[in-house]
């Protein structure tokens, strides 16, 4: 037990967060971009799948891991566009359409990958850290928070982007009204079906980006079903924030701290079940709901299509 | 809205509808209707519920498109293709139903629709907000969130939004129905002063007294035909008593030709009969969204149809509930034929031969989902012979319910049809069937022919007429006064949740029932 309160697995297990906590938060506040405008987005596991599979591929085969980020959100688009038009257009049921997308993509995303690389697991080589000066070098937090990779900064000011958009401009205004009050939205003569387009799409940008972070910087491979459920945590996380981005990124550390403590645990060798401390995350969520589930507050419309003039 | 000349020029019309027409699903909601709206007019749209007020304000608001005939503005065809296309035409409206974002500010409402990549200009907003709000003498709380506003004040948030948008026709739909007498009379004046500056504004109410009132000219339409107008130069000439009796006279006066005319029952009513339902003093409490009742009496007899005319949502509703036990009465008595029945449950009142036949056939008195055979017998679920041991006896309950199919001439694909892909008229067929088999003496009918077309409406009346010819009591609650003179014995007029009057359905009924309605003495 020695090792367990060490700076350097102090240090380690914190970075770990860090690292786990990016997919997570992209994915959260992709989704209450969705849920905020009034899509119920359960297709998201299925769009940081797609992420995770073209952002591998993309990095694997350029060698860059920037442009495996963006072939990671064309992934990830392509997926909302799909749900864009059963869900927003179309206006089909968003959770039967969205576990079909999910479902799909697991399917999908495994079959490419055995046939481009049969059993074999290929890895990228180990991301480029973006050390930040002095703050880097105070002990434990230093090396924990400031020496990732540059999309990890830029995840956590989009957090403040968000934010920003929520509050202070004319498009954040759009999609609250589009999921509090669509029809007040639609009379005041903006356009619906393309207000929730938009969010639907940028939600499958940022779950596509935490998908391809996923695969190429947190675990540097793919393999099949590697989101693991971490769409489906987005969910909950932009649920219990109640349209804050700053609760999500919480959110998303506290869920980060518990899967990187697995990993940490079983290194550092601990005399617990590796079944047991796997739980943990899950655990998590579960007392996270018991104690703040209430606190959900959801938009009025959330899951309803819009349909014009309907009584 | 700086424009206050009235030169002969401006008095043209902004938007002029030429015989539109608009159909739903089995009914027409609009038939062929003209309009002519200017500047500096209060143009009152009158009529009762499914007079096609909305579906009108639909169309003038991009929301729906017209099947036939034409919107012009400015004198051009115009189509209005949508909510954004009217606002830019200068037609703002204010909905029956808020279309506030209760979770946004007041501001954030009124910058709501602003291109999106601009950030909200604020201070601007503020600006025109205080110059419209000082030249029409109201206060809005700017900062607040609009779920904490009254309804009162998110109405004026609405209309500030239509000034805000300059728009040029403000159309205001039932906008006095959620208000209370001083916020009616708050927005009088207020649509005084808007049309003083130029503006159009288009005035939908149901209300006879708001009409005579806050209007300059006034259509009125009934069963989405417009039956008349009233023109500014007579409005002026007339007293406020004048109008409300021109208007009753067009939206309950007899029309020429009209295939619903029907000749008055001529069979009498034995009067030494003893009354089926006697009914003293019933009184219900008020809640939140229904008005109560208090002191309603009247007897039904043998063979008698006992109409309940009145304009809709005076407790008509609430009457029918209370007698069928849907709804805890507060006091009064309730006797079916002597035997009190007050105390009794809607299941017990059912059995004892009371039988109601709501006016929410989808909502109330169907399950849409379930086969027309199963919803025959939806009152006697469990009961033999249709359920033994629990246990549903299909065969049973399929001869039984074929034998309705025929006899009521209900039109469905099959047995096993869900009920909601029937008509309404068909629909209606099965409550029929199902209220009046064995065992009804008293049979409540609310608002039976309301949303079916004139073949169903006439088979329905037919068979009410029987219903009575039976020897059942019936009490006919109805707001078209045609059909309850037409069919009923006596005619009792209900507002505000009590019975004003009672008139036998004789020669001069059309216009006692009429003063009635509208609270002056028969």
């Amino acid at each position: 037990m020695t090792g367990l309160f060490s700076e350097v697995f102090l240090s380690a297990l914190l970075f770990g967060a860090v690292t786990a906590a990016i997919p997570l938060l992209l994915a959260g506040l992709g989704e209450q971009m969705s849920e905020k405008a009034g899509v119920l987005n359960i297709g998201i596991e299925g769009m940081m799948l797609a992420g995770a599979y073209l952002g591998f591929v993309g990095a694997f085969y350029s060698g860059s891991l920037w442009l495996g980020f963006l072939t990671g959100i064309a992934g990830g688009v392509a997926v909302a566009a799909i749900m864009a038009l059963l869900c927003v257009r179309i206006g089909l049921n968003q959770i039967v359409i969205g576990i079909a997308l999910t479902l799909g993509l697991e399917g999908l995303t495994a079959l490419l990958h055995h046939f481009q690389f049969s059993r074999s697991y290929p890895r990228l080589p180990a991301a480029d850290a973006t050390v930040i000066p002095l703050l880097s070098d105070i002990p434990i937090v230093g090396p924990a928070f400031f020496k990732h990779h540059l999309i990890v900064y830029l995840a956590v000011a989009l957090v403040f982007g968000m934010t920003y958009l929520y509050r202070r401009t004319q498009l954040g205004l759009n999609l609250q009204a589009a999921g509090d009050k669509p029809a007040a939205l639609d009379v005041a003569g903006i356009d619906v079906m393309r207000t929730r387009t938009i969010a639907v799409l940028t939600t499958g940008a940022m779950a596509g980006l935490g998908g391809a972070y996923l695969a190429n910087v947190g675990a540097g491979l793919f393999i099949p079903f590697i989101t693991n459920g971490a769409g489906f945590l987005g969910i909950v996380l932009a649920m219990l924030a109640r349209g804050r981005p700053v609760w999500v990124l919480f959110g998303a550390l506290l869920f980060g701290v518990c899967l990187s403590l697995t990993t940490a645990m079983q290194v550092a060798g601990i005399n617990i079940p590796t079944d047991v401390i796997q739980m943990l995350p899950f655990l998590a969520v579960m007392i996270m709901l018991v104690l703040f589930g209430r606190r959900a507050s959801l938009p009025a419309a959330l899951g309803i299509p819009y349909e014009r003039g309907a009584r | 809205m700086s424009n206050l000349s009235s030169s002969p020029a401006d008095r043209r019309d902004i938007v002029a509808l030429e015989g539109v027409t608009k159909r739903f699903p089995g009914i027409v909601a609009n038939d062929s209707v003209d309009l002519s709206i200017r500047p500096g007019e209060v143009h009152v749209l009158l009529g009762e519920n499914g007079a096609g007020k909305s579906t009108l304000i639909g169309m003038l608001s991009g929301l729906q498109q017209p099947d036939e005939g034409r919107i012009l503005v400015d004198g051009k065809p115009m189509p209005i293709t949508s909510p954004r296309h009217a606002l830019a035409l200068g037609i703002g409206t204010v909905f029956q139903h808020m279309m506030l974002v209760p979770t946004l500010t007041v501001a954030e409402n009124l910058l709501l629709g602003g291109p999106w990549w601009q950030r909200p200009k604020t201070e601007e907003l503020e600006a025109r907000v205080a110059e419209i709000t000082s030249s029409l003498g109201i206060t809005v709380k700017l900062h607040a969130k609009v779920s904490e506003l009254s309804l009162g004040e998110q109405q004026q948030v609405e209309i500030l939004r239509a000034m805000v948008r300059n728009s040029r026709l403000l159309i205001l739909d039932e906008s006095t129905s959620m208000l209370t007498p001083k916020g009616i009379e708050e927005l009088g004046a207020l649509m005084r002063r808007l049309v003083e500056q130029g503006l159009a504004i288009v005035f939908i109410t149901h209300k006879l007294k708001e009409a005579a009132a806050f209007g300059d000219r006034i259509s009125v339409l009934k069963l989405g035909r417009k039956v008349g107008e009233i023109p500014p130069e007579r409005f002026r000439a007339l007293g406020e008593q004048e109008i409300i009796s021109e208007i009753v006279e067009l939206m309950f006066g007899q029309q020429k030709g009209d295939p619903e005319a029907v000749e008055r029952p001529a069979r009498a009513v034995q009067a030494e009969a003893a009354p089926l339902l006697r009914v003293v003093d019933l009184a219900v409490a008020p809640t939140d969204n229904a008005p109560g009742l208090s002191s309603i009496s009247f007897d039904i007899r043998p063979g008698e149809i006992l109409g309940i005319a009145g304009i809709d949502g005076n407790g008509q509703k609430q009457l029918a509930e209370a007698l069928a036990g849907q709804r805890a009465a507060t006091g009064g008595s309730v006797r079916l034929e002597d035997t009190p029945i007050e105390a009794l449950s809607v299941g017990e009142r059912r059995q004892r031969g009371l039988r109601y036949l709501t006016d929410d056939r989808l909502g109330e008195g169907t399950v849409g989902t379930f086969p027309v055979s199963i919803n025959f017998f939806l009152k006697q679920v469990g009961a033999a012979p249709f359920w033994r041991g629990g246990v549903e006896q299909r065969a049973e309950i399929d001869r039984r319910a074929s034998e309705l199919v025929r006899e009521y001439d209900v039109r469905t694909p099959s047995l096993k049809t869900p009920v909601a892909r029937l008509s309404g008229g068909n629909i209606q067929k099965v409550l029929l069937a199902r209220e009046l088999a064995e065992g009804a003496k008293v049979v409540i009918f609310n608002k039976p022919t309301y949303g079916l077309d004139l073949a169903n409406t006439l088979a329905s009346r037919q068979r009410i007429r029987d219903t009575a010819a039976r020897g059942l009591a019936v009490l006919l609650i109805s707001t078209d006064l045609e059909e309850l003179l037409s069919m009923c014995h006596r005619i009792a007029v209900i507002a505000n949740g009590s019975l004003v009057g009672t008139v036998a359905n004789t020669d001069d009924a059309r216009t006692r029932v009429g003063r009635l309605m509208i609270g002056l003495a028969a």
